[in-house]
């Protein structure tokens, strides 16, 4: 899929907000389209190696100059098979100005959810603790689950942010 | 008003941009300079109707740059505006020997600097204050 | 008309006046005043309080500015004679001036009863003048001289704010931004009171810090004394010390971190049961700020220009077209320096600048780095083309290559600032603590002109305040001991800045006592640290580095006493340079700082492992050579050494140490990269070498994180990211292993 531009949508409670769909393993996910950045292939050539780091993360890119760490959530996650082929995806984040790439199975749409079709995330031993989980999406017969991806990416667990002595 | 040319001649850059900014308007135009010597040079290829200088400053100040404005042919009837402290009564005797048409103590109102400055572009032969 | 479309302007022209004012006050020669010093000295004072009253709105520094012009006003006709401690007022009247400067910046009020004060202190010169002359006045000039210096010392401990006294402190920002809130009152009662006890703990009170920062601060205290306890809030940190160092030394030190403003320090019991007085913090508000000013003052101060074009906001560079050079690149002492200084100061005024924002030159900075990688990977691919067929190319390539690296060095010049920038703060806090300490002595700054970039300018102003005040402080001896060791009762101190290659050096040197050798070594067996009697003095010198080392007890005997000297070496050493030691006993002590001249780019040695490529930083090898059998000892388990010309050095395995898997195991038939880490040196085993070039450095934590055992990262000509190595990380995890001649024999 190639680059795609970000769409600035005004946050108003009755028309919705706009969400990327992504999935992992046998589950669709939605995270907030004004988090993407851009959407690329995953070329395995291009990512650098760091040692010593947890397996999920695969090592940083050149993305136009800019060094890029990559990570891997269905590792992370221990979701599904771990392969890279065509269809694998790398989804690159801006999250305030930081910028990292997710590799994730597939993303299929954009999709525009209103409150009415957002429920509460349940307690489910979900594979993602419900502290990043900002709800239930349902579009026809999918189910999504909607993630606060800037919440998780920046969390201790995924050692990408330098962590700050309590 | 014709096209009016006034030089401003100031040591502190605060002062030269209050004054350019009072001054600057589409009849006049104002060339500005940091002490008396390139106030001096600033005018020499051109004719000036207005000069507004400070008293102080370093290099050659006020009183330098009126007597050069004097003793060149083209300047020499230049009428000179001269900003200075109230408390200065030398520097106010010495120019006033050499004919300056007014005084204008600082802190500088930029309302009455604006008057002034009109009153003598309008009558640049009048009188010494 | 709206005037406060030219408060920016006033500011900055007014900061530089104050900078002009201060330099020529410490030049004036009181006997025989140069009458043109005096007055532009005097014009200073006049144009700031022209611009203060037409604005109508500074009255504190207005009211203030025309005190002093006054007084200059009678000084320049001769009217009034001149005293050492009118300098010494017409200083702190400067220091007060730009505290009322960076309040108005700051939108707030200037303090009211340093304005008081300092109005009461300037009221009396005007007074005794008046009186002695109307009294036929050949006394005038005996008037009560210590009026000035009683009078500030306690209030400014009562202000709390050891800022006043602290040189690095004031150096590294503009702490003299008034204690607004008044919350610091009750503790300053408090402060006063109990300054006196040296019996009660030091209670250190820091603002707006953060967890990291806390623990940072927590640990270097910890090793300044005894901790007795601490309290840390959401952004605050209260700590009890019991130590022998003394205030001035925490906040130093502290002042690494933190700014001199968020830190307060008073005496006060610890009582472990009792909750947490309120820490009486300056409002963090401020700390924002101070930094926005320093780095404009940075930008006037370079640059020497008053901006003509709007201004803009934090993090301005002055782009300057000099008609005339704005300092002598030779050696110059300070006043010869300064007087053509000072009277280009006059006609520099006018030119061409223009201020432009720090984010737009370092995008410009990185495009370049960008244009650089592309016509790199565009070299690489046409080397591969046969140069009969493609020789118009190919010549066409290598004009490419000759413009892009002009223009990257045209760029990189664009950060370069003179170290005049850093030097000329020094002249002030040598009096300073010269007159504190009742030492002579004279201050001698040596290539002034030399350049280095902002980043590193800013970054480099700490360490060396705090090298400056331990020669001063500990290395220059008491005019009587001078005498004494037959030396001239003036010491002598020499800062000097030179560029080496692709790094600049800066030395401090001082003709004080230098190092004793054998007290440093008997106070380091003391403390337990593993050094043999018969080190080298290179090595001894050394010790002065060890973190907490020389604080067990005050002996005023000890040249050299560092407190902070670790975090100096650290400071340089995240800066990629290094520091060492020099010192003769009796004659004096030499501190050298290398630094590289930026950190944006680097000279790169590319080394294959596997199928990795990493980075070396070139101006750390040594050389290169492939191992022989007879080189390579094991020592302990799976630890090599390899003998290069009598020397074990450790033998590092990059595969092991970077885990990478397919690489060279046998070191025979890999290469050993010798690799010196200031005082270390070490192999590190390589696949192979693959080249030599210039790197342009990407930091790894914008979007990542701190990685061990590397520094930064670069884009190779294929595209790819490759890692630069931190030559210190790799040599500091081989400290431990100290391999000597007979323990290998063994």
């Amino acid at each position: 899929m190639a680059a795609k531009p970000q769409t600035h949508h005004a946050r108003v409670e009755d028309a919705g907000s706009e969400f990327l769909v992504f999935t992992l393993g046998e589950e669709e996910y939605g995270i907030d389209i004004l988090k993407v950045q851009e959407i690329r292939g995953y070329d395995a050539a291009v990512v650098t190696r760091i040692a010593n780091v947890p397996t999920f993360i695969k090592g940083v890119t050149n993305l136009r100059g800019i060094i890029v760490p990559i990570v891997d959530l269905r590792i992370k996650f221990n979701l599904g098979k771990v392969e890279y082929n065509e269809q694998t995806v790398v989804i690159i984040l801006n999250l305030d100005r930081r910028v990292v790439g997710i590799v994730v199975d597939g993303v299929s749409d954009v999709l525009m959810l209103n409150a009415g079709q957002i429920r509460p995330a349940p307690e489910f031993g979900a594979t993602l603790s419900t502290e990043y989980l900002t709800g239930l999406g349902t579009v026809d017969e999918r189910m999504l689950i909607l993630v606060d991806i800037e919440r998780l990416m920046t969390s201790d667990e995924m050692a990408l942010v330098e962590k700050v002595a309590s | 008003m014709p096209c009016k040319t006034i030089l401003v001649a100031d040591d502190s850059a605060t002062m030269r941009m209050i004054v350019q900014a009072t001054l600057a308007s589409e009849n006049w135009s104002v060339l500005v300079a940091c002490n008396g010597k390139d106030a001096l040079a600033a005018i020499a290829d051109q004719s000036v109707d207005l000069v507004v200088t400070d008293w102080n400053m370093p290099v050659m100040g006020g009183l330098g740059l009126i007597q050069g404005l004097r003793a060149s042919a083209q300047h020499r009837d230049v009428p000179v505006l001269v900003l200075t402290t109230e408390e200065d009564q030398e520097s106010k005797l010495a120019a006033r020997d050499l004919g300056v048409r007014g005084w204008l103590g600082k802190p500088v109102d930029p309302d009455v600097l604006l008057d002034m400055a009109t009153e003598i572009l309008m009558q640049p032969q009048a009188s010494i204050l | 008309m709206d005037l406060s479309q030219f408060f920016d302007t006033f500011f900055d022209e007014a900061d530089e006046l104050l900078a002009q004012m201060e330099q020529l006050l410490l030049e004036l020669d009181v006997n025989t005043p140069d009458i043109e010093q005096l007055n532009a000295i005097f014009r200073a004072a006049h144009s700031i309080k022209g611009g203060a009253a037409t604005f109508g709105c500074f009255q504190h520094l207005a009211e203030t500015t025309h005190l002093l012009e006054n007084l200059l006003d009678e000084i320049r006709r001769g009217e009034m004679a001149l005293r050492t401690d009118m300098i010494d007022t017409f200083l702190e009247t400067k220091d007060v001036l730009k505290s009322q400067l960076d309040a108005y910046r700051a939108s707030a009020v200037p303090d009211e009863e340093t304005f008081t004060r300092i109005c009461g202190i300037l009221r009396q010169i005007a007074d005794e003048h008046r009186e002695a002359v109307q009294g036929g006045g050949a006394a005038a000039s005996s008037a009560v001289a210590p009026v000035a210096a009683p009078v500030a010392a306690p209030v400014a401990a009562a202000a709390a704010m050891p800022a006043a006294e602290v040189a690095p402190a004031a150096t590294a920002a503009p702490v003299q931004v008034a204690p607004v809130a008044a919350a610091s009152a009750p503790v300053a009662v408090a402060a006063t009171a109990a300054s006196a006890d040296t019996s009660l703990p030091l209670c250190v009170r820091i603002s707006g810090v953060s967890g990291k920062d806390a623990q940072s601060l927590l640990e270097e205290m910890g090793h300044l004394g005894r901790v007795l306890g601490h309290e840390q809030g959401a952004e605050s940190l209260t700590v009890w010390v019991e130590s022998t160092c003394s205030a001035d030394d925490i906040e130093a030190v502290c002042c690494f971190i933190v700014d001199g403003d968020q830190i307060g320090i008073s005496r006060e019991a610890y009582d472990a049961q009792a909750p947490a007085a309120t820490p009486a913090a300056p409002a963090p508000a401020q700390t924002a700020a101070p930094v926005p000013a320093a780095v404009q003052q940075a930008a006037q101060e370079a640059a020497n220009v008053v901006a003509q074009a709007q201004s803009t906001s934090a993090g301005d560079i002055s782009i300057t077209t000099n008609a005339a050079p704005a300092a002598p690149s030779a050696p110059a002492a300070p006043r010869a320096a300064a007087k053509p200084a000072a009277s280009a100061a006059g006609a520099d005024k006018e030119n061409t600048s223009i201020r432009v924002g720090v984010e737009k030159v370092d995008q410009v900075i990185n495009l370049v780095g960008e244009l650089v990688i592309t016509q790199a990977m565009l070299a690489q691919i046409a080397s591969t083309l046969d140069p009969v067929l493609h020789d118009r190319l190919l010549n066409g390539m290598e004009q490419l290559e000759r413009n892009a690296r002009d223009l990257q060095e045209s760029v990189m010049s664009i950060r370069m600032m003179p170290m005049d920038y850093v030097f000329s703060r020094f002249p002030r806090v040598v009096r300073d603590i010269a007159t504190k300490m009742g030492k002579q002595i004279e201050l001698q700054t040596i290539g002034r002109a030399t350049e280095l970039d902002k980043s590193l300018i800013e970054r480099i102003i700490d360490p060396l305040t705090h090298l400056v005040r331990n020669s001063l402080d500990h290395g220059i001896e008491t005019p009587e001991k001078r005498i004494a060791a037959g030396k001239d009762p003036v010491g002598n101190l020499m800062l000097s800045a030179q560029h080496s290659g692709g790094n600049i050096v800066i030395e401090v040197s001082d003709d004080g006592g230098g190092l004793n050798r054998e007290r440093l070594l008997q106070k380091a067996i003391s403390q337990g640290i593993a050094i043999s009697e018969n080190a080298s003095d290179d090595e001894v010198w050394q010790l002065i580095f060890a973190p907490g080392f020389s604080t067990a007890e005050k002996v005023t005997d000890i040249s050299g006493r560092g407190v902070g000297m670790d975090v100096v070496r650290r400071n340089i050493q995240d800066m990629g340079g290094h520091v060492q030691l020099s010192s003769t006993p009796g004659e004096g002590t030499t501190t050298r700082i290398v630094l590289p001249l930026t950190l944006a780019i680097l000279d790169g040695m590319s080394v294959r492992v596997g199928q990795e490529t990493f980075i070396l930083p070139l101006n750390h090898v040594t050389e290169s050579l492939q191992p022989t059998a007879d080189q390579i000892y094991s020592v302990t388990g799976n630890e090599r050494v390899l003998l290069v010309r009598g020397e074990y050095l450790p033998l590092v395995e990059m595969h092991r140490v970077f885990d990478v898997a397919g690489a060279q195991a046998d070191p025979m038939q890999a290469i050993a990269v010798i690799m010196q880490a200031q005082e270390r040196r070490f192999a590190l085993l390589v696949d192979h070498l693959v080249g030599q070039h210039q790197v342009v450095v990407k930091n790894l934590e914008s979007n990542y994180r701190k990685v061990p055992g590397v520094s930064a990262a670069t884009i190779l000509g294929d595209g790819s990211v490759a890692l630069i190595i931190d030559v210190f990380a790799l040599a500091r995890a081989n400290r431990e292993k100290s391999f000597s001649a007979e323990a290998l024999l063994n």
